[in-house]
């Protein structure tokens, strides 16, 4: 615990932290001390002299060392003849701060007087106007009329794309340089920066393509003028114009909490529509930040593509069809099926939506099934990690252990808060097969083979707790690295451990395998059971962990169980997209979804749903943080939520289902589920005050993030603490079938995919990369095969056609394959590859 | 007994060449130190020799390498020959003609801090003296006087040369270090200070080049020796840079506390033609400029009593005004070099300087009024205190002593207007 200081600003005493800076004191007591560099979550630069207040310190005796004192005995205070910057000083035990004095007043008109000499006044056309630090302050401190003649301004470009995503107005830009700083110490992608000087400085991107970095969008949040701008939203609507709706992005399972900004257009048709994605703050989950992916990727919600009205197969041709004909039709065949039904779902749905399916599919006595390819939710909810995690309370003394995961791909804001935890002195171990951009952060960076992902969890297992005498031969190899034995030790010994697991190369068995070890490991070095300790599994989709909770399994043998399937019900999955060979459909189809995909085009019935932004419900974060979404938008006319779809065909076959409200399928929920027991939408809607305090009316200080007034959610109890064992188990290591003389190809996940979700989303296309594989240019050499050259991949699924990559960051002998890029490779899989001439239809 | 301490070379011929050098007992200091004082004792010769900053600031120089942290290392010293100061050509002297001495004076700081690598941190136009350091420093190398474990002890030392792009902020000291990590040249937040936070976040010392150049002698000669040269709160000698109006401009290395009436007329040879001395800028552009009155030309050039007369010695070079000279033309000369200087980083210096380049075209123009005049010290005025460094708090030094103390070329300037202006009836509420 820091050392508390106790300090007085414009007469109000407040005590805080050895260290923190006078702003932030001053903050904390409700004084507003104007800013336009200083960021909280940055480190000051004293740049912009806004923040200029009088300072006054106690006198000390230098004789003596003691507090001189007045005539009525209170401590005497001297006072800077300079104004300071209230960013960059430290508070002081008895410091007393003015910024109430004329003094202050005089300072603050003279800096803003002197930013709008340079600044071109365009407000009425500047899509920051109404929300800008600059106009507020200005009305704020700023003087009434300017002495600088206008003419004497210096005109510069409006419009210079910094990437095809950012838009730079020179003449705007203050010179803060928070965008700099951001990409540098926040983000680790320094790809723009100030060029030449003075009145000329420039912002300017150093990176092909422009503005090369996952997470640009920012930076316009916290542009204190309108000199950023995201191409998707710029020139768009007025701040003022814009209703506000809470939501979760729904992109990956890291939940960021997000804010769509809606309002209603003529040009589409007067109906509401999404004009820009905010962060919303949730300084448990995604403090104040959101990746480009969440920022922009929401344009599939609004594709005019997406199913309106019900399909039905008729003379083999799907028909539109009234709901009560489709409905009627699927409640009839599914009682026919009974236990013959297979529920098909994936984490895409909430937990209103997967509840309602699991209920209405074993009350047939049928199967259901989660759509993934990754194992070990149900070890997840046994000893995930505790309420009352937080990545930024890990530092000195933790541990996190990233395994199989290219992080930065997967799950950037888990990437950037355990990069941010590692610079806080946390122990960070990286095992992956192939370097990522965690490995610069990391204590331990250890490779293994792709495929022995569990056997190097488990050597570190065995380097710790009794040696197994039957141990396979693979680990006893892997365990004979000194530097995995220092990592063992470096986790175990740390006071808090988190296992960050993805699905780097991993196929389900394997992934059930390597889930399995990383709780052994976490057992055997007791960090279970507690905050900032447990198991986080960097799932595909937002919701996989709530599948898992509610009870959805992967099945091992999916093709086979949807071929015997009576009947097949697909929600929210597209198998026969991802691979062609998947869906040889039983006797009756069901495909409940947004789009006319490759699986609803084979579909017996078709069913439109509403997308997330139209509708309520909850997903349950890979943190195993439950949060509420709430709609943004009205639903699309002719779509229901799939939670209302699976209710009514429940309520034809007279089963006792909620249909009509997200809220009572939750309370059910809650009743079902001990771990979510006492849990209702009110109770995920509580919140507490933050820090820093952000998005009010000073959006100067932290920018234009939103404030969380509609919930943090909550964190569920690991399962271990209801009373469940632990899960200790010796596992029996998949066997992977090595190529004999091919390659051994890897799935792996690339952030921005070409996956359905993404694809309608044309502002990213630039962003996304032609369907690819990759080797390492010495396998280039060996096969050869030039760099992208078309490659024909065989094995024992059907040939793929594909643009080869030559990597060096690719192992030899392996070939990456990005998933979702129109290659099957659901796991390890040995492969053949020929270059072939490229097809020109 | 020698006349120069720093200027030696005017006394030794072929100074420049290392034979001649060590001849004259060149690097015997550096031995001295190296082979049987520790750094402790070094630092505290140059502490008593009461040495200070020659790069304008005048900060005790024993007592800035003192204060380098001893817990965090590696430790750098940086040699600030960046020299831009308008009317500074000092440093540039020493370096082609006395470079041997400059490059000990390095390698003693170095060895006093114990630093094992230094930089020579120079202005761009400076190529030619960094490639003719780089040689020196290639033969001292060869010599074993620089190199690995020097005169048998665990001692090393390597000193490095680095061009700067052309940036005046770069001789800021916090500049300089991020220039020479390859960043922006931009000062950085002070404190920290560089002897605890600075070339790579490492420990650093950085001095002026006429600052180290003193150093060899002074741990040769002792302390006291060096006292016996200019003032008890400014000892030793100090090169003045003459320029301006003035018979014989050039660099003149004379005692702190000598009067400016001793550089400009008997030294200097006075001001040319006959004409009448105006104003002094003893700084450079960073300057207020003096009156030159009998009381400002008999006071002494020392750090102490330069403010007196309302100025600071600052790196001594002088640049003398006759009666010719306009003083609202001058300060439109300062300001557009500090215009063109200004790194842009904080606000008022960025956008003061462009608004009061704008203000002294138009006064120097003869287009302005008097508000213009009392606009431009309004706008120097809300810089004043307010700038992240010294750039551009030195800006209006020159404007607002120029307006106060010759308030009537400014008069003279706007003359026409102004007595139009006041003619002008009083509108009615």
């Amino acid at each position: 615990m820091a050392k508390l200081v106790t300090l007085t600003i414009d007469g109000k005493q407040v005590t805080v932290p050895e260290g923190t800076l006078v702003v932030d004191a001053a903050k904390r007591i409700g004084i507003d001390i104007p800013v336009f560099c200083y960021h909280p979550k940055m480190e000051p630069v004293g740049m912009c002299r806004m923040c200029l207040v009088e300072i006054g310190r106690p006198a000390i005796d230098r004789a003596t060392g003691e507090a001189v004192r007045e005539a009525d005995g209170s401590p005497r205070v001297v006072f800077s003849p300079k104004l300071e910057t209230a960013c960059t000083t430290p508070v002081a035990e008895g410091m007393v701060v003015i910024g109430a004095s004329e003094k202050v007043k005089e300072g603050r008109k003279a800096i803003l007087e002197f930013l709008l000499t340079s600044h071109p006044l365009d407000c009425p056309i500047c899509d920051k106007g109404g929300e800008c630090p600059l106009q507020n302050l200005t009305m704020g401190f700023g003087p009434g009329q300017s002495r600088f003649i206008y003419d004497d301004k210096i005109h510069l470009a409006k419009h210079v794309p910094l990437g095809e995503l950012i838009f730079l107005d020179r003449e705007r830009c203050i010179q803060c340089a928070r965008c700099v700083r951001f990409q540098e110490a926040v983000v680790d992608d320094p790809v723009i920066g100030f060029y030449q000087r003075g009145r000329s400085l420039e912002i300017v991107t150093y990176s092909e393509p422009g503005f090369d970095s996952i997470f640009s969008g920012n930076t316009t949040d916290i542009c204190p003028v309108g000199a950023l701008t995201t191409a998707d939203f710029r020139f768009g609507a007025r701040p003022w114009e814009l209703n506000a709706a809470a939501s979760i992005c729904a992109q990956c399972p890291v939940g960021c909490n997000i804010t769509f900004n809606v309002r209603r257009e003529a040009k589409a048709g007067g109906r509401w529509v999404i004009k820009r994605v905010m962060p919303r703050q949730n300084e448990a989950v995604n403090e104040i930040w959101i990746c480009d992916k969440g920022r922009f990727g929401y344009h599939y919600t609004e594709s005019p593509h997406r199913l309106s009205q019900p399909l039905v197969r008729k003379h083999g041709e799907l028909t539109p069809a009234s709901w009560e004909e489709a409905l009627g039709l699927v409640a009839d065949r599914f009682r026919q099926a009974g236990d013959g039904l297979l529920t098909l779902a994936s984490g895409r749905l909430s937990n209103e939506d997967l509840f309602n399916l699991h209920q209405l599919t074993t009350s047939l006595g049928g199967k259901s099934a989660l759509y993934t390819h990754m194992a070990g939710g149900d070890l997840v909810s046994r000893i995930g990690v505790a309420p009352g995690t937080n990545f930024a309370d890990m530092g000195t003394g933790s541990a996190i252990l990233v395994v199989a995961s290219d992080l930065h791909e997967e799950a950037p804001i888990w990437w950037l808060r355990v990069k941010q935890a590692a610079e806080r002195g946390a122990t960070l171990i990286v095992l992956n097969p192939r370097p990522t951009r965690l490995d610069k952060f990391a204590s331990h960076v250890l490779r293994y083979a792709y495929g022995s992902e569990a056997a190097a969890v488990l050597a570190m297992v065995n380097s710790l707790s009794a040696k197994r005498p039957d141990l396979p031969e693979t680990v006893k190899a892997l365990g004979r690295s000194p530097e995995l034995e220092a990592a063992a030790k470096a986790f175990a010994a740390a006071e808090n451990g988190v296992i960050l697991f993805g699905s780097e190369g991993t196929s389900l068995a394997t992934s059930q395998a390597l889930a399995q070890a990383c709780a052994n490991l976490l057992i055997t070095t007791n960090h279970v059971g507690r905050p900032n300790n447990g198991l986080i599994g960097v799932w595909q989709r937002a919701n996989d962990q709530g599948a898992w909770d509610i009870g959805f399994r992967p099945m091992p043998d999916l093709a086979q169980a949807m071929r015997s399937a009576r009947a097949l019900y697909i929600v929210g999955a597209d198998p026969a997209g991802d691979d062609p060979t998947l869906v040889e459909t039983g006797d009756f189809l069901v495909v409940q979804e947004l789009f006319l995909t490759d699986t609803a085009k084979l579909a017996d019935v078709v069913l439109p749903v509403q997308a997330y932004t139209e509708r309520e419900g909850s997903f349950t974060s890979g943190e195993r943080r439950v949060q509420r979404f709430y709609p943004a938008v009205p639903e699309r006319p002719g779509s229901k939520a799939d939670f209302t779809i699976a209710g009514q065909i429940g309520a034809l076959l007279g089963l006792d289902m909620e249909a009509r409200l997200a809220s009572k399928v939750f309370l059910r929920l809650a009743v079902s589920l001990k771990e979510y027991a006492g849990l209702s939408y009110t109770r995920l809607s509580e919140v507490e005050e933050q820090f820093p305090i952000v998005g009010r009316g000073d959006l100067y200080y932290g920018g234009t993030t939103y404030e969380n007034t509609q919930g943090l959610g909550v964190q569920l109890p690991p399962t271990i603490l209801l009373g469940e064992p632990l899960p200790l188990g010796w596992l029996e290591l998949p066997q992977i079938q090595m190529p004999q003389d091919g390659l051994l190809a890897v799935p792996v996940t690339r952030l921005y995919d070409r996956g359905q979700t993404l694809l309608p989303s044309e502002l990213l296309h630039p962003r996304l990369p032609q369907p690819y594989v990759a080797i390492n240019p010495a396998d280039g050499k060996r096969y050869r095969i030039p760099d992208g050259a078309t490659v024909e991949i065989r094995s024992q699924t059907p040939i793929s056609l594909v643009t080869l990559r030559r990597d060096p960051l690719v192992p030899e002998g392996v070939l990456l394959v990005p998933r979702s890029m129109g290659v099957p490779i659901n796991g390890p899989t040995p492969v053949d590859l020929r270059q072939v001439e490229r097809v020109i239809a | 007994m020698s006349q120069y301490i720093l200027l030696r070379h005017r006394e030794i011929p072929n100074l420049g060449k290392l034979e001649v050098y060590r001849q004259n007992d060149g690097f015997q200091a550096f031995y001295k130190a190296v082979t049987s004082m520790k750094p402790e004792e070094v630092i505290e010769v140059v502490k008593a020799s009461g040495l200070r900053g020659r790069g304008g600031a005048g900060f005790p120089t024993g007592m800035k390498w003192a204060f380098v942290d001893r817990h965090n290392w590696p430790h750098y010293v940086v040699a600030n020959a960046d020299e831009s100061e308008p009317g500074t050509f000092k440093d540039r002297e020493i370096m082609e003609n006395n470079p041997f001495q400059f490059l000990e004076g390095v390698a003693i700081a170095a060895y006093a801090v114990q630093a094992n690598v230094a930089y020579i941190y120079l202005r761009g136009e400076f190529w030619q003296i960094a490639h003719q350091l780089d040689q020196r420093i290639a033969e001292l190398y060869a010599s074993g006087l620089l190199g690995d474990n020097l005169f048998g002890t665990d001692y090393s030392l390597r000193i490095y040369t680095h061009l700067g792009a052309g940036a005046y902020i770069c001789g800021e000291e916090t500049a300089m270090l991020e220039s020479l990590e390859g960043k922006l040249g931009q000062p950085r937040l002070r404190p920290p200070f560089p002897p605890s936070y600075g070339l790579f976040g490492k420990p650093t010392v950085v001095n002026n080049v006429e600052t180290l150049t003193n150093v060899p002698l002074i741990v040769a000669n002792g302390a006291s020796w060096y006292r016996q040269y200019g003032t008890e709160k400014s000892p030793g000698t100090k090169i003045f840079c003459l320029s301006g109006r003035i018979n014989r401009p050039g660099n003149y290395e004379l005692p702190l506390g000598t009067t400016f009436r001793q550089l400009i007329y008997e030294h200097g040879g006075g001001i040319p033609e006959g004409r009448q001395i105006k104003a002094i800028m003893p700084a450079g552009a960073s300057s207020s400029l003096i009156i030159a009155t009998d009381e400002a030309l008999d006071t002494p050039m020392d750090y102490e009593s330069v403010p007196n007369v309302g100025a600071a010695l600052g790196s001594a070079s002088l640049i003398i005004i006759d009666d010719t000279v306009s003083i609202p033309w001058l300060i439109n000369k300062t300001i557009h070099f500090f215009k063109h200087e200004s790194c842009g980083k904080c606000t008022p210096c960025r956008e003061g300087t462009y608004w009061m380049m704008h203000l002294t075209e138009r006064i120097a123009g003869g287009a302005a009024t008097w508000e213009d005049v009392e606009l431009l010290k309004d706008v120097a005025s809300q810089m004043k205190g307010k700038c992240l460094c010294a750039l551009g708090e030195f800006s209006i030094e020159a404007v607002l002593s120029g307006i106060e103390r010759f308030k009537g070329d400014f008069e003279a300037q706007v003359g026409a207007t102004q007595a139009a202006a006041e003619e002008l009836p009083v509108p009615a509420d």
